[in-house]
C-alpha cells in the first residue's frame, strides 16, 4: 500500500466520524447517502472552510452550531434550473394535468426543491392551465438556506435566455417575461407564483408523512441515496400519494433495483411514474 | 484485472473510434468511457460505436453495475462517479471547470474505488479536463495513459494531462492498444 493509499483509507475513516458528528450531534443523518458524492461534497467543505482536513472540519463542526447551516447546505440537493428536461415538464402538462384537473383541490409536493427552480416552473406551467387557484404546493428541502432563496426567486439574469427557450420547449404558452421584473443582472419572479407555496424543512432521510397529495416531483434528489434511503424515500412517496397519484422523478433516474417499489411506469420514455392500485387480497 | 477509464472532448470521438475497435474482444476488464458531447451525445456515442467495437456498448445507467467486458458510455448532463459498490451513480453537483460531466470527478472517484487496478487514458481535447483526474489515478498507484498530442485533432488536453500528471505511456492510439492488450491482462 502506498503512503497515498493510506491518505485515502485514513478520509474514509474520517468522513464516517463526520457522519456520525452529524448525526449525534444535530440528527442528520448521512449514513445512508451515497458515498461517492458525498465524499465529493464533504472534501469540498474543506477547501469552503479552510481547513487541512475532515477531521477539522468535523471538528468545527461539532463546537461551532451556527455554523451548521453552511454545512448543509453544501450537503444538500444542488442549484437546478428552469424548466429543466423540458420534455418532461411538457408531459407532466399533457399527461397529469388532466388528472389534477379532476380534484377540487390540488395537492403537489416537490421534495428537495433547492433554490425553487422546479417550483416557480412548474407554478407557471400550472398558471397556464388555469389550475394554479386551487393547487396548494409544499416546496421542502432539508437545507434553511436553500428554502431562503428558493422564497426570494431571483436568479441571474445570464440564465434566462436558455431558460425562456426551455419554458417555449415545455410547451409555455406566453413570454417567460411575463413572470419576472429584470432589474442590473438579477431577475425576480413574480411572487404570485408562490402565493401558493408553503417552503418547509424536511429532511427524507429522517422526517414522515405531512401531507396527503396528488403528485410528488423528486427530480434528482435520490441519486445521491443509497438503495435503501432510495427505497425510504419512495415508501414514504408511496404513502403521500392518493390512489394512482404521481411521482415524477429526474430523467435518468433507475427505481428499477427494487421489484417490490409500488410505482408502474405512466410512460415507458418519460421518469412519470404512477402509483399502483392496492391490489385485492385473494 | 483492471478497469479502463477514458476522458476525452473535442477530436475525442474520432480517437475512441480508432481506439476501441482495436481493443481485443478478450479484454475482461471494464471500460468506462466520458466524452463530452451535446444533449443526447451520450446515446449517439453508444450508437456510433456499437457496430464497431468487438466488446459490446451500452450508458452507463444509474445505480447500474459496472460490467467486466462491457464498454460503458458515460450520459450527458451528469456527472459520473463510481460507488466502492463497482456501481454506477450520478451527480447533478456544480460544474468542474465548466464541464458537467467532469472526467476529472469520474477519474478521481474510480481512482478511490480501483487503486492500482485502474488505468486512465486522457484524448483529444480542447481544455484541461482530465489532468487532475489522471494525477490522482497516478498516485493511487494506477496507471497513466495519454494519446500523443501529435496524433490527437485537439492537443490541449493531452498536454495539459502529461504536464500535469506526467504518464506511464504517452502514444498514438493504436499503440496505446496494443498496450492494454498485450501487457495489461
Amino acid at each position: 500500500m502506498t503512503p497515498d493509499d493510506a491518505s485515502v483509507d485514513l478520509e474514509e475513516i474520517e468522513i464516517d466520524l463526520f457522519i456520525e458528528a452529524m448525526l449525534r450531534r444535530y440528527g442528520y443523518d448521512f449514513r445512508d447517502y451515497g458515498r461517492a458524492s458525498l465524499t465529493r461534497r464533504v472534501l469540498n467543505l474543506t477547501r469552503r472552510f479552510g481547513v487541512r482536513n475532515i477531521s477539522e472540519l468535523t471538528a468545527q463542526v461539532l463546537h461551532t452550531p451556527q455554523r451548521l447551516e453552511e454545512v448543509i447546505s453544501g450537503l444538500s440537493v444542488p442549484v437546478s434550473e428552469f424548466f429543466r428536461d423540458p420534455l418532461t415538464f411538457r408531459a407532466l402538462k399533457t399527461q397529469v394535468f388532466p388528472f389534477l384537473a379532476s380534484f377540487p383541490q390540488i395537492t403537489i409536493w416537490q421534495a428537495g426543491c433547492a433554490h425553487g427552480e422546479e417550483v416557480y416552473s412548474l407554478a407557471i406551467l400550472l398558471t397556464e392551465a388555469g389550475l394554479y387557484p386551487r393547487c396548494r404546493i409544499f416546496a421542502t428541502d432539508m437545507s434553511q438556506q436553500a428554502l431562503v432563496e428558493a422564497r426570494k426567486g431571483i436568479v441571474p439574469l445570464g440564465d434566462i435566455r436558455q431558460a425562456s427557450s426551455r419554458y417555449l420547449e415545455s410547451g409555455g404558452g406566453r413570454s417567460l417575461s411575463q413572470y419576472f421584473h429584470a432589474r442590473y443582472d438579477l431577475a425576480k419572479f413574480d411572487e404570485k407564483l408562490i402565493e401558493n407555496v408553503t417552503f418547509a424543512r424536511h429532511n427524507l432521510a429522517t422526517d414522515g408523512v405531512f401531507c396527503e397529495a396528488h403528485l410528488v416531483l423528486c427530480r434528482n434528489v435520490m441519486i445521491y441515496f443509497n438503495d435503501q434511503l432510495q427505497r425510504r424515500a419512495l415508501q414514504l412517496f408511496a404513502e403521500t400519494l392518493v390512489r394512482s397519484g404521481f411521482l415524477c422523478i429526474g430523467d435518468r433516474e433507475n427505481l428499477h433495483v427494487h421489484a417490490d417499489v409500488p410505482f408502474e411506469h405512466a410512460d415507458k420514455t418519460l421518469p412519470i411514474y404512477r402509483l399502483r392500485r392496492a391490489v385485492d387480497a385473494p | 484485472m483492471i478497469t479502463l477509464v477514458i476522458g476525452g472532448s473535442a477530436g475525442g470521438t474520432v480517437a475512441l473510434r480508432r481506439f476501441l475497435p482495436r481493443l481485443s474482444s478478450q479484454f475482461d476488464g471494464a471500460i468506462i468511457v466520458m466524452s463530452h458531447l451535446g444533449p443526447g451525445g451520450g446515446d449517439l456515442l453508444v450508437n456510433g460505436l456499437r457496430n464497431i467495437c468487438g466488446l459490446p456498448v451500452r450508458l452507463a445507467m444509474e445505480r447500474e453495475p459496472v460490467e467486466r467486458g462491457v464498454i460503458h458510455i458515460a450520459p450527458e448532463g451528469y456527472h459520473l462517479l463510481i460507488e466502492y459498490s463497482r456501481r454506477f451513480s450520478y451527480s447533478v453537483d456544480e460544474r468542474v471547470s465548466f464541464s458537467r460531466p467532469s472526467i476529472d470527478v469520474l477519474f478521481a472517484s474510480a481512482a478511490r474505488v480501483y487503486r492500482k487496478e485502474l488505468v486512465g487514458l486522457v484524448l483529444s481535447g480542447a481544455n484541461a479536463d482530465g489532468a487532475e483526474g489522471l494525477r490522482i489515478i497516478r498516485r493511487l498507484g494506477g496507471k497513466a495513459l495519454v494519446q500523443d498530442p501529435r496524433e490527437a485533432e485537439m492537443q490541449a488536453m493531452p498536454l495539459a494531462a502529461v504536464s500535469h500528471a506526467g504518464c506511464d505511456l504517452c502514444a498514438p492510439v493504436a499503440t496505446l492498444a496494443d498496450y492494454i492488450n498485450n501487457d495489461m491482462d
